[in-house]
C-alpha cells in the first residue's frame, strides 16, 4: 500500500512517461497528467497540444515573463516552443477528433473493465462540464487514465461505471501507483504491479475482475 | 469605409432576450470592454453561447454574477461557482456541450450546414434526445447548428474595415463565432489603417465584421 499521495502521483507520472514514443502528438489533462512532462525519457521528443489552440506548448513562464495572450487549457500562462503553432478551436478539435493526437492522458472519477470512463460529472454535487474531455477520449489514438488506485480506499476501477460516462469503451490503459492495467477484448489485464504491493492487495482494492498477466512485471519506476 | 465606432453607437444594439456568442477561453481572448458595456446596460434574459463562463470577476463571468443570463450554452462552467449555484437553484438554464461539438455546431451555422455528425458523446448523457446515425458501421450523433443574434469577438489587431489578426491563444472561439451571428462586433486591442495588415496573415476577413470597438488594452 502506498499512502503518500505525492509519491503515488510521481509513480504514476513516471510510469506513463515510459509510454511516450518519439514524434508523438500528446494532450495531457489538467492536474496529475501534466506531471508526466517531468519524466520524459532521454532521446524522446514529443509535441504537446493545448486544446485552447496550440501545438508545441512549452513549460510555464518564469515569473515576470508571462504573456497574457498565451495560456493553456487550464487558463494558466504558458509558453510556446520553436516550431509551435497557434490556431482556433475548430482546428484544435480537428486535431483531436480527427485522430491526429497520438495519446491523451486524463484523470478519472471511475473507470471500468470495459474501458468506459466517467470523469465529468457527479450529478447534484459537481457539475463542471466536460470541456474537451469527451472529444479527446473519443478521438485520441491511445487513451491513458492516470489516477490514484482508490478514492481514500474506495475502489475507482469497477466492473461497471456508476457515474454518467465521458465515453464508452475508449480507455486503453490505466496507470495507478499500484499497477498498470490494460483494457483488452478478454477483460482488464494487470500487466505490472509496484514493488511495494502484492497481487492480492491490488485485487482487494479493485472492484473490476482482474486478469493477471502471465508475464506480470514489476513497474520500472 | 470605416467600421470603427464608439460604445454609444453599439449600445442600442444590446437588447433584452438576445442570444449572444462571446469569444474567449477562460478569459483569454475575451472582448472585456463589450462585456462591461453589457453589464452597464443591464439587458436581461440573455442566452450566452461561449466556451466557458470564465471566473466571477472576469469576462463572461461578470454577466452571470450580474443576473443577466437566462441560459448558457458552454462546454465548461467549473471555474465560476456562481454559474453552478444559479443552475442548481433553477435560476439559470445550462446546456453543457462537448467543446469540439460546440465549435462545430457554431461552425455549421456559419457555414450554412444543416448540422454535423460526431462520434463524441455516443453512449453518454449527451446523446439524449438526439438523432443517432450509423455510417459505415460507426455511430454518430446529429448535432444541430447554433447561431446567435450577436457575436462579440476579440481580435489582437484589426484594420478599419474589420480584417483581424491574432496573437497567441486568443483565437479560440472568436474566429468561428464571427461567422455565425446576425451582427458581429469586433473588439480589438489595436486598430490600424486599412492596407497596413499583410493579407497573408488575416484570420477573419473584414466582410464578416459589422462594427469595430477599440479594446481596453
Amino acid at each position: 500500500m502506498i499512502t503518500d499521495s505525492k509519491l503515488a502521483k510521481q509513480i504514476i507520472a513516471k510510469r506513463i512517461a515510459q509510454e511516450l514514443r518519439d514524434g508523438q502528438l500528446v494532450n495531457l489533462g489538467i492536474g496529475l497528467p501534466t506531471l508526466v512532462t517531468n519524466y520524459i525519457p532521454k532521446g524522446i521528443h514529443v509535441t504537446f497540444q493545448s486544446e485552447n489552440g496550440m501545438v508545441g506548448m512549452g513549460a510555464a513562464p518564469a515569473q515576470g515573463e508571462e504573456n497574457e495572450d498565451v495560456t493553456n487549457a487550464g487558463g494558466q500562462y504558458t509558453t510556446i516552443l520553436p516550431g509551435g503553432a497557434y490556431f482556433d478551436s475548430a482546428m484544435s478539435f480537428i486535431l483531436i477528433r480527427g485522430g491526429h493526437v497520438d495519446m491523451t492522458v486524463l484523470g478519472a472519477l471511475e473507470v471500468d473493465q470495459e474501458g468506459n470512463l466517467a470523469n465529468w460529472i457527479v450529478p447534484g454535487k459537481m457539475v463542471p462540464g466536460m470541456g474537451g474531455a469527451m472529444d479527446l477520449v473519443v478521438g485520441a489514438k491511445k487513451v491513458i487514465i492516470a489516477m490514484q488506485h482508490t478514492a481514500k480506499g474506495i475502489p475507482k476501477i469497477l466492473k461497471k461505471c456508476t457515474l454518467p460516462l465521458t465515453a464508452k469503451a475508449q480507455v486503453n490503459l490505466i496507470v495507478t501507483e499500484l499497477g498498470v492495467m490494460e483494457v483488452t477484448g478478454k477483460g482488464l489485464v494487470l500487466t505490472e504491479i509496484h514493488k511495494d504491493t502484492t497481487v492480492e492487495e491490488v485485487k482487494s482494492l479493485t472492484q473490476a475482475d482482474l486478469i493477471i498477466s502471465e508475464n506480470l512485471k514489476i513497474m520500472d519506476v | 469605409m470605416n467600421k470603427v465606432v464608439s460604445l454609444d453607437k453599439v449600445r442600442p444594439l444590446l437588447k433584452d432576450g438576445m442570444s449572444i456568442m462571446i469569444g474567449g477561453f477562460l478569459a483569454c481572448g475575451t472582448p472585456e470592454k463589450m462585456i462591461d458595456l453589457l453589464v452597464e446596460t443591464n439587458v436581461k434574459n440573455l442566452t450566452i453561447i461561449a466556451n466557458d463562463t470564465s471566473y466571477v470577476d472576469r469576462g463572461i463571468g461578470k454577466l452571470v454574477v450580474n443576473g443577466q443570463v437566462k441560459k448558457v450554452i458552454a462546454s465548461h462552467i467549473g471555474t465560476n461557482a456562481e454559474t453552478g449555484r444559479l443552475m442548481t437553484e433553477g435560476k439559470m438554464e445550462v446546456e453543457l456541450v462537448p467543446q469540439g461539438t460546440l465549435i462545430e455546431r457554431i461552425r455549421a451555422a456559419g457555414a450554412g450546414l444543416g448540422g454535423v455528425l460526431t462520434p463524441t458523446g455516443v453512449g453518454t448523457m449527451v446523446e439524449e434526445g438526439k438523432q443517432k446515425l450509423t455510417i459505415e458501421g460507426n455511430e454518430y450523433l446529429l448535432e444541430l447548428p447554433i447561431k446567435a443574434d450577436l457575436a462579440l469577438v476579440y481580435a489582437s489587431v484589426v484594420d478599419e474595415i474589420g480584417n483581424a489578426v491574432y496573437f497567441g491563444t486568443t483565437r479560440n472561439f472568436n474566429t468561428i463565432m464571427a461567422t455565425a451571428a446576425e451582427v458581429v462586433i469586433v473588439e480589438a486591442d489595436k486598430i490600424v489603417k486599412t492596407g497596413e495588415l499583410n493579407p497573408n496573415n488575416i484570420v477573419i476577413p473584414s466582410v464578416l465584421v459589422d462594427y469595430i470597438i477599440e479594446g481596453a488594452n
